[in-house]
């Protein structure tokens, strides 16, 4: 005797055999997924035209004239003005500027690695009296807001006669950089195998020599996230150079921007060369080292 | 003890010497003269100071009425920068950490404001902003919406929420960038295994990476109001305060009492009212992050 198969409720109505019901359920998938995909891009673009519209913008407007640069709405500008560039490097004082901000920075850069990296070798790997309360007091100045200080630091500097001076714009800015640089270094040091440096000192170098020959050059990543890191804060740096500098002379390109458009408020195009100027350089570092700054945000922010 | 050990701790102390000797001069020195000068009137030259004990505090908690507008201001930008900035933020960063290409060029484009200076930042949209020939109204007028036109950075309706929109602008790549980084420390087999078990979007975002990046939430949080409230590049750049006191922010005020009334002790003392203030918010931050993580 056959047995009668019983058949479910949902299997009456024409069931869909089991590779066709992957194939829909593919579909399913492919068609969420695109949707997805189709509205990420769509808002991440748009957000990304908002970030670049405004720089493309003020290129755009300081290849123009004054006359044309308020009724020429145009993004690509058919007659470029190069010239505008000319004018704002040399009677813009944008070229003097210019090599101020490179100088500051370099300074502060290279004083920065140096101080930071000596005292954050010292913490990491040799034993002294008061190590922990000396780092800790270092370190302090990252975490503690202190807003009116640089009331207080004008004041100091007045008193020192360093009003005015580069030194005077150079040294307190070498200090800003110092938390982070003995911060970052010091975590880094602790992660180094120590067996490079125990040979280094049985070959007979002394602890500068250890220091300099074997753990500065392992740490170059982190120099690299330092490096890049301060020479953004410095070239960006107003605040100090405002209250510091005097001399039109000493100052550097965010000063100078202002000093011009007080100057010259109606002369856009200039203006609009001199904003050009000070960020190429910035933004030059910023896309060869973009992998570093993305590290050190990451590390300063999630570490703390 | 010995020569040698002598020796060895001095020529160890030669590491640290610079970095203290410049700790203490330019932050140390600073950081307890501000202290000091907070409780005398004094105009930053005149050889005489006077001492005045509390009256500082007195009058910039009680009689400064600029003082708590500029608070107030710089709250606003703030309650928007905690909001709509960090809401952006976070809504690029989880769609970036999916599979999607192209992930590196948004990184890349993202971060582009956060690294231009305030200055650049704030000349760059006063004239976005501009009333007669900025491009703002351009657009508007083009569109047919003359009637929204606005001096934007002039009128004390709008230039507040102005100032706000351009520090927004210049903000959010940052957060986005820490959010996406504690996005992509999230392990992805937690978000595999609960997909494999028949979790849904919302329930993965609700049980899986909203209590794994909570750290992350709170430290994006303090770091945006530590950051916002000391708002200054860009305002000089646009606002400078005005117009009236209508943008004026606490970093404004200090600095008109030091430099636009030579009232150097006053500024002292509005410089430690605003830490102390930044402080407390930021213990009121940690407080709620620690007991918050009790329950995850």
């Amino acid at each position: 005797m056959v047995p009668t198969i019983q058949l479910k409720n949902s299997e009456l109505a024409t069931p869909l055999r089991p590779s066709q019901q992957i194939q829909w359920q593919r579909w399913v998938y492919r068609a969420k997924r695109w949707t997805f995909l189709a509205f990420a891009h769509t808002f991440c673009l748009s957000v990304a035209a908002a970030c670049l519209f405004p720089l493309v913008w003020m290129v755009s407007s300081s290849l123009k004239t004054q006359t044309t640069i308020f009724t020429d709405m145009s993004l690509w500008v058919s007659h470029p003005h190069w010239n505008n560039y000319y004018l704002a490097w040399t009677r813009g004082h944008f070229g003097q500027f210019f090599f101020n901000s490179l100088l500051y920075t370099l300074c502060v850069v290279v004083g920065v690695i140096l101080i930071s990296s000596l005292a954050a070798y010292a913490f990491s790997r040799l034993k002294f009296p008061g190590r922990n309360v000396l780092f800790i007091l270092l370190i302090s100045t990252m975490m503690i807001p202190i807003p009116g200080s640089f009331i207080a630091l004008y004041v100091l500097l007045v008193k020192l006669h360093l009003v005015n001076t580069r030194l005077g714009y150079i040294l307190p800015q070498i200090n800003g950089g110092l938390a982070l640089g003995i911060f970052l270094l010091k975590t880094f040091f602790d992660k180094l195998p120590q067996d490079l440096e125990d040979a280094a000192r049985i070959d007979g170098c002394n602890k500068f020599q250890v220091y300099l020959n074997v753990a500065l050059p392992l740490a170059k990543p982190a120099l690299a996230v330092l490096v890049v890191f301060n020479a953004l804060a410095v070239w960006n740096e107003y605040l100090l150079a405002m209250l510091v500098l005097s001399d039109q002379a000493l100052m550097p390109l965010q000063r100078g921007l202002m000093v011009f458009q007080g100057a010259h408020l109606t002369q856009y195009p200039l203006l609009m060369a001199g904003i050009a100027i000070s960020i190429v350089p910035i933004v030059t570092l910023y896309f060869l080292m973009q992998r570093y700054i993305v590290a050190g945000i990451t590390a300063g922010a999630l570490k703390m | 003890m010995t020569w040698s050990r002598f020796k060895d701790y001095f020529t160890t102390y030669l590491f640290i010497i610079p970095a203290f000797l410049l700790f203490c001069v330019f932050s140390l020195y600073p950081f307890l003269k501000v202290f000091q000068l907070s409780v005398f009137e004094w105009d930053g030259i005149a050889r005489s100071m006077q001492f005045v004990w509390l009256n500082n505090f007195r009058t910039g908690l009680f009689y400064d009425a600029s003082w708590w507008v500029s608070m107030r201001n710089a709250g606003v930008i703030t309650l928007l920068a905690m909001t709509l900035q960090n809401g952006l933020a976070l809504m690029l960063a989880m769609i970036v950490d999916r599979e999607i290409r192209a992930k590196n060029f948004y990184r890349v484009v993202f971060y582009l404001p956060p690294v231009l200076s305030g200055i650049v930042v704030g000349l760059v949209w006063n004239w976005i902003f501009d009333g007669s020939h900025g491009l703002l109204n351009h657009a508007l007028t083009t569109l047919g919406l003359a009637k929204w036109t606005h001096a934007w950075l002039a009128e004390p309706s709008t230039a507040l929420v102005s100032v706000a929109v351009i520090h927004m602008w210049k903000g959010f790549g940052w957060g986005f960038v820490i959010l996406l980084a504690g996005l992509q420390a999230i392990p992805r087999e937690l978000n595999e295994a609960a997909h494999v078990d028949g979790a849904n979007e919302w329930q993965i975002f609700r049980k899986i990476t909203f209590p794994l990046m909570l750290p992350v939430f709170f430290l994006v949080s303090i770091l945006t109001v530590l950051g916002t409230m000391q708002i200054y590049d860009i305002i000089a750049a646009t606002t400078n305060g005005g117009p009236g006191y209508h943008t004026e922010v606490p970093i404004t005020r200090i600095l008109a009492a030091m430099v636009g009334s030579s009232r150097f002790g006053y500024a002292c003392s509005l410089g430690v009212l605003f830490g102390v203030i930044l402080l407390a918010i930021s213990m009121v931050q940690l407080r709620i992050s620690k007991w918050s993580q009790r329950f995850s």
